[in-house]
């Protein structure tokens, strides 16, 4: 989230859309009901079904998944054509006057540099022009044909009302009213939220939702303001801080990335990562990346990182390939190359798409460790559970380890939500039988290793041999002796570097904030972006204290958040050119003629000018950008692909398959249903229900009585066609895969009209598996597809093709 | 938002429900207390419900039932219907509005209405198995309930169950245990939308206003407050988008009174009927007094001997 | 017509006094079954009928088995008095004479009953108590199956069972209302209990009460019928 949970109360309109916050967020669904009952907001529901957010929307629209950023686009269009624009902001915050590269066009569906063979781009076109003085060139008048503006105009042309609905399906009276309350929001008075999540994630061009959204709020300058934002609800407690603390097989804590192959030493590795600005003034704030990355590798090895040695930099792994993402691990696991696997709560079993093919991966392993503390399906992988996991135990040979964990409610430690927010909690109860904490199983399995390194040497065991490990009881680190190392120290006395007689931190002092990080190895600290989040003043995550002045909905003394205990992101950008907010009753941050102040930590340095220095600081720029550069691989701007597996052909893009930069292994391409498939004619979706969580709460009674069984939603015409009755059995197949289930028929489900054709909608939700207290059942990833985003290769849950019948029951 | 009630206080402190507390009593009468409590109300905004069932699961919790891990049955109502160990059920109608050409899914948390004339107490034959608190709450005190069902037969609502487990009839209490120690019902508690809403019966409907004014301005102009007067209002409330059409919401009754069938079987029926064999116990009594018995007499006797002796010697 | 109100084992047996035989051994089991189930189910409804009668459901061990045993016996009492039904019915066929009788009651209130015709072995107001006996335990059992929500709540709807609790309320105080009636009647004519514990009646009781009975049935041992002084038999 740019913004907070607690600011979507501060908001006129709530659109939801790639995702259903009532359904699946309903405890921060409140601060929606929130600004509806005191603001009079308005909510906009947009998805394949009437949700039960739609339940409570003011406006639903139905949509065809996997077409958001035709409706998105065509929403840019809207606004584009009907000059519903925040001018101001758009030329001073965004890259609307940067002049692009000749060379870049988009035609066909595919931008300049595509190769087929590769299924990837020569970028290289993809950029602005450099002018002479080593800066982006830029057109203040937008006359430009060149201009971001004036492509990006061209670019969402084609996205039409008319062409929004053969694509989407959804009728243009429909679209046009969503289109008119969105642009409303151009105001500078006015602000809209778009709260999304796995809605857009999961998609082969899953990012290019996003960004598509993120264009439109800049469009309409609804980034950085109180009630604005581009709001990601996260899919798990905590997924927040995995990805902060870097749980990506390319990260490193904080954002910061793995070194490749072709980085072999620290300069190489830093050469890619100045970051010099692009326009004079701009902070750039990356270029402080050097300070960040040296503080964490002090953190990993203490004094066996020096500069001598690049600061331990031989000892992160370089990767060979852009990542090993999940699709890639199973993938390798079944051609036979990963064969052990640790698995820390985490059921990928469950999880993971084409279960078939991930049956087949973990029956060729040596090893497979489970740390979780429920009894998972993938613990089970082996066992026979007749129709729901139909395997023979004895032709697979893989030893499975099961380590109970704990749950969070018997530990202590921090959760970050979705708003970043740190936030400590405390242990509940006592880990039931021979359950262990996380960290004291990584704690004994380090201590071992260590030993069996120390003791028969190996090819390279220093990472493992030197790494800082300092805890008080070194077999069980404590929360809070995890957090301080996250948090930083001083390794020497640390200055201001303006004033070199203000100390900032004593040696072995925990450093205030990551302000204090140096590059010289005299600082280390675990993840930068969390730095301050337990400091000398104590353990912030565990401030409860509700004040909020004004009632502006930023509550600065609850708990932390990173960075800097930050409420909104890039909130200079609530304030125009002379420091003034846009609307005084939204204010954020002020210039006062000296510095900024206001509710919240300033988002800038807070002596820089309005004038001179842009809102964006993490960009060279200094602004957003609607176009890109190089830095996806799928194109400087989003574009509309149909899903892998697409009930029609790409209206706009006919030779197009799919992202034509998605990566596809070999082998799973043969396994997607042609476009417009006649076998399989209906377009399914999976989601989860708001009575469980996942694949966790089936293993409890309450929520197993909430929701008791695996069933699939179609609508009142489908189940007319098919001959299919309410509450009745169905077959449900993919070119995958096969499921049973119970039929739900609703009108929440109505056939949509696209390119000509009626398209069906199967919706099918997850929860449920062969473990647990619900009742056994099938899950969509039976059926799912084996492809991913073409940038962060998150899997294409959320939009592939299947058939239907009825059926009898499952023989169990 | 609604102002959240402070947790409750560690030291032990006096019930603030007790027996002196009651205003009715089933089968049975109660002295009329000192003092009235505050009359409280649940309020239950169905235009903020997102039918998320956080309710369900915090009655079931708080109220230690266990109910069974049923099957899916065509529809969202999990379990399908009240049981004794499910107090309170979220319903869901898809109803499509004739007016506006559009869907809408009518979420209602189902559950006691704590009516002021709870036909319940009313039809209970057990002396003090159903109470009426002066604050509104109706309770059942299961150490006096005989588990015949006439409670069912008396509610408006169709909402006690009688387990079968100890035979008794379960309904929700409105959390009397927790609002006996200041704090709001378990299910307001869960609620992530503040679409339940605990307070004082005055506050609620306050409150109430509000939000039929914002649902107006959005144009439900027959939004309003489901308080219905014909069971003397209720302690748990609604608000609806379409109150001139209660039933549309799973069949929330239209006018709800307690059945004239059960006012004719516990209103006249009980005391004609006392009356009337009391009458005809007391006039066969007077019969006897001033007639006497009817005796056989010696003639009858002989009466009979001579019919069969004449018949013995083959006389007619 | 007369062979109606006779059985085949009812003797005379002459002597002083007469002694009639009335009802066999099985008639009175069924007859004291009937009439225990009847006054248990009275006793056990009324405790759940009005709250001043609750203290009754202490006679069978307090409410909750007052509410599971009521129904039980009003089951018992079907069966039972289904039994006696079919033992009595045609003799409680309506005859010429039983309207005038009813027309003359006020006489046989005031103990003037030879101002009223000849009765056979029931009297106008026995026939009627048979019967309303007869239709109200119908009543009763099928209203009281609609109430039993132990195991039939499932098949009524709430409505109905409003219904029928009322119906079977009404029918209560009329069963109760028709067993006091009978059971007065019992008192008041003296000499009527013999014929429910020995099975036998004087033969003035007959003469003064039943005489067209009596008659028919010295016409029928006229006729040869078994050895007097033999005793009922089943």
């Amino acid at each position: 989230m740019t913004n907070s949970w607690t600011d979507i109360r501060n908001t006129d309109l709530v659109v939801i859309m790639g995702g259903n916050a009532a359904e699946a967020h309903p405890c921060g669904f409140k601060w929606v009901t929130e600004a509806k009952a005191n603001r009079g907001a308005k909510l906009i529901v947009i998805d394949p079904r009437f949700t039960r957010s739609a339940s409570v929307a003011d406006l639903y629209a139905p949509i065809r998944q996997g077409t958001d950023i035709a409706f998105l686009l065509g929403l840019i269009n809207y606004c584009i054509q009907h000059d519903k624009v925040q001018w101001d902001y758009v030329k001073a915050f965004t890259n609307a006057t940067y002049v692009v590269k000749e060379g870049f066009t988009y035609k066909d569906g595919l931008f300049s540099g595509y190769d087929e063979a590769k299924r990837d781009y020569d970028k290289s076109t993809w950029d602005y022009d450099i002018g002479p003085d080593g800066f982006a060139v830029v057109d203040e008048t937008l006359q430009n044909p060149r201009c971001v503006w004036n492509l990006l105009k061209n670019h969402v042309s084609v996205y039409a009302p008319e062409m929004v609905e053969r694509i989407c399906g959804t009728p243009t009276d429909k679209f046009l009213k969503v289109a008119a309350m969105v642009a409303e929001t151009s105001s500078p008075t006015k602000a809209m939220t778009s709260m999304y999540a796995l809605g857009w994630t999961q998609h082969s061009k899953g990012s290019q939702n996003i960004r598509a959204m993120a264009m439109l709020q800049l469009v309409l300058g609804n980034i950085g303001i109180r009630g604005g934002g581009m709001n990601a609800l996260r899919g798990h407690s905590n997924i927040q801080g995995l990805t902060d603390l870097g749980l990506m097989s390319n990260l490193l804590p904080g954002y910061l990335t793995l070194p490749t192959q072709k980085e072999p030493d620290l300069a190489k590795y830093m050469s890619t990562r100045g970051f010099k600005p692009l326009r004079p003034n701009q902070m750039s704030y990356w270029q402080n990346y050097k300070k960040f990355f040296v503080s964490f590798q002090k953190s990993m090895w203490g004094d066996a990182a020096t500069p001598q040695n690049d600061f331990a930099y031989d000892y992160l792994p370089k990767l060979d390939v852009p990542g090993y993402d999940l699709l890639r691990a199973f993938e390798l696991m079944h051609q036979g190359k990963i064969n052990g696997y640790f698995c820390q709560g985490f059921n990928p079993l469950q999880a993971a798409p084409n279960k078939k093919k991930v049956i087949e991966s973990f029956s060729k392993l040596k090893f497979l460790v489970i740390m979780d503390p429920l009894d998972t399906e993938t613990a089970r992988f082996w066992e026979n559970h007749g129709p729901y996991n139909d395997v023979d135990p004895t032709k697979i040979q893989t030893e499975v380890y099961q380590l109970p964990s704990t749950c969070f409610a018997e530990d202590d430690g921090s959760l970050v939500n979705s708003g970043r927010w740190l936030q400590w909690h405390w242990a509940g109860g006592t880990p039931p039988g021979e359950a262990k904490r996380d960290t004291w199983i990584m704690a004994q399995l380090y201590l071992r290793l260590k030993a069996l390194y120390a003791k028969e040497g190996g090819a390279f065991p220093d990472p493992i041999v030197k790494l800082n490990w300092p805890y008080a009881d070194p077999g069980n680190p404590k929360a809070e002796e995890l957090a301080q190392e996250i948090n930083g120290r001083a390794l020497a006395r640390v200055t201001d570097t303006a004033d070199p007689t203000k100390v900032l931190a004593e040696p072995g002092k925990l450093l205030p904030a990551f302000a204090a990080l140096r590059d010289d190895g005299s600082t280390a600290c675990g993840c930068w972006i969390y730095s301050g989040c337990f400091n000398e003043n104590g353990n912030n995550m565990a401030r409860r204290d509700t004040s909020d002045p004004d009632d502006a909905g930023f509550y600065s003394k609850w708990a932390f958040s990173w960075p800097a205990n930050r409420r909104i992101l890039y909130n200079r950008a609530s304030a125009d050119l002379t420091g003034k907010p846009w609307d005084p009753s939204r204010k954020v941050i002020a210039w006062d003629g000296q510095k900024w102040s206001g509710y919240d930590v300033p988002d800038i340095a807070p002596t820089a000018k309005p004038d001179q220095v842009g809102p964006f600081i993490m960009n060279p720029e200094g602004v957003s950008r609607f176009f890109t550069r190089g830095m996806m691989r799928d194109g400087p701007f989003p574009a509309h692909y149909e899903p892998f597996e697409s009930p029609i052909v790409n209206p706009v893009a006919p030779k197009v398959r799919g992202n034509p930069a998605a990566r596809v292994f070999e082998g799973d391409m043969a396994q997607f249903a042609e476009a417009a498939s006649k076998e399989f004619p209906y377009a399914a979706t999976s989601y989860r229900l708001t009575e469980h969580f996942h694949f966790w709460t089936k293993h409890v009674i309450v929520n197993a009585v909430m929701q008791p069984e695996f069933f699939v939603e179609i609508s009142e015409q489908l189940a007319a066609e098919r001959g299919i009755t309410k509450g009745g059995w169905v077959r449900v197949w993919s070119k995958r895969g096969s499921v049973v289930a119970k039929a739900m028929v609703t009108k929440r489900i109505k056939p949509l009209i696209c390119d000509g054709r009626t398209i069906h909608i199967v919706g099918i939700p997850l929860h449920w598996g062969f473990t647990g207290a619900a009742k056994k059942g099938f899950g969509p990833n039976m059926l799912t597809p084996f492809v991913g985003d073409a940038n962060i290769e998150t899997p294409e849950y959320k939009a592939f093709l299947v058939n239907i019948e009825p059926a009898p029951g499952p023989v169990a | 938002m609604f102002p959240p009630l402070p947790n409750p206080s560690t030291t032990e402190t006096a019930p603030r429900l007790s027996e002196k507390d009651l205003i009715r009593r089933s089968a049975s009468t109660v002295p009329a207390p000192e003092q009235r409590l505050t009359e409280v109300a649940k309020l239950i905004d169905v235009s903020k419900c997102i039918g998320c069932k956080a309710c369900q699961t915090a009655c079931i919790e708080w109220n230690d039932t266990h109910p069974e891990v049923g099957a899916f049955a065509g529809a969202f109502e999990n379990p399908p219907d009240l049981t004794p160990d499910m107090f309170t059920l979220m319903r869901y109608s898809e109803w499509d509005n004739p007016e506006t050409n559009e869907l809408e899914w009518l979420i209602r948390k189902d559950g006691c209405m704590h009516c002021a004339d709870p036909g319940c107490l009313k039809a209970c034959p057990a002396p003090g198995a159903i109470v009426q608190y002066s604050n509104g709450i109706v309770d059942f005190v299961h150490e006096n309930c005989i588990g015949c069902g006439y409670c069912i037969k008396g509610c408006p609502f169709n909402i006690p169950r009688i387990s079968k487990v100890d035979h008794t009839a379960y309904k929700c209490t409105l959390c009397s245990d927790r609002v006996a120690v200041g704090q709001g019902p378990a299910c307001a508690k869960a609620c992530p939308t503040q679409a339940i809403v605990f307070g004082t019966k005055d506050e609620m409907k306050g409150w109430a206003a509000k939000r039929v004014e914002d649902l107006k301005s959005r144009g439900f102009l027959n939004a309003g407050l489901y308080d219905p007067p014909g069971v003397g209002g209720t302690h748990v409330m609604y608000v609806l988008h379409h109150a001139d059409q209660p039933e549309i919401y799973s069949g929330l009754p239209k006018d709800p009174r307690i059945s004239p069938l059960v006012e004719a079987w516990k209103g006249v029926t009980k005391y004609a009927g006392l009356t009337v064999l009391g009458v005809a116990a007391g006039v066969g009594l007077l019969h006897h007094l001033i007639m006497g018995p009817n005796r056989v007499s010696e003639a009858d006797e002989e009466h009979a001997e001579e019919l069969t002796e004449g018949d013995s010697h083959g006389r007619r | 017509m007369a062979a109606d109100d006779v059985k085949p084992n009812e003797q005379i047996h002459p002597g002083k006094p007469v002694i009639v035989d009335r009802y066999t051994v099985g008639a009175r089991i069924n007859h004291w079954i009937t009439a225990a189930s009847l006054i248990l189910l009275a006793l056990s409804g009324l405790a759940m009928f009005h709250p001043s009668l609750f203290f009754l459901s202490r006679l069978f061990g307090g409410g909750q088995f007052t509410r599971f045993i009521h129904p039980w016996i009003g089951v018992v009492l079907f069966f039972s008095f289904l039994g006696l039904f079919l033992r009595f019915w045609k003799a409680n066929l309506w005859r010429r004479g039983d309207g005038t009788w009813l027309a003359r009651f006020r006489d046989v209130l005031a103990n003037h009953e030879d101002n009223a015709p000849e009765v056979g072995k029931y009297n106008a107001g026995q026939k009627l108590v048979f019967w309303s006996m007869s239709v109200l335990i119908v009543i009763l059992i099928s209203s009281g199956l609609v109430a039993w929500d132990q195991y039939f709540s499932q098949y009524t709807t709430i409505d109905q069972k409003r219904v029928a609790i009322l119906v079977h309320s009404i029918a209560a105080v009329a069963i109760i209302g028709v067993w006091i009636v009978h059971f007065y009647s019992a008192i008041w004519v003296r000499g009527t209990i013999p014929a429910m514990t020995r099975g036998r009646v004087t033969g003035g009781w007959a003469w003064r009460h039943h005489r067209k009975w009596l008659r028919e049935l010295v016409a029928k041992s006229s006729k040869g019928a078994g050895p007097s002084g033999s005793k009922p038999a089943e």
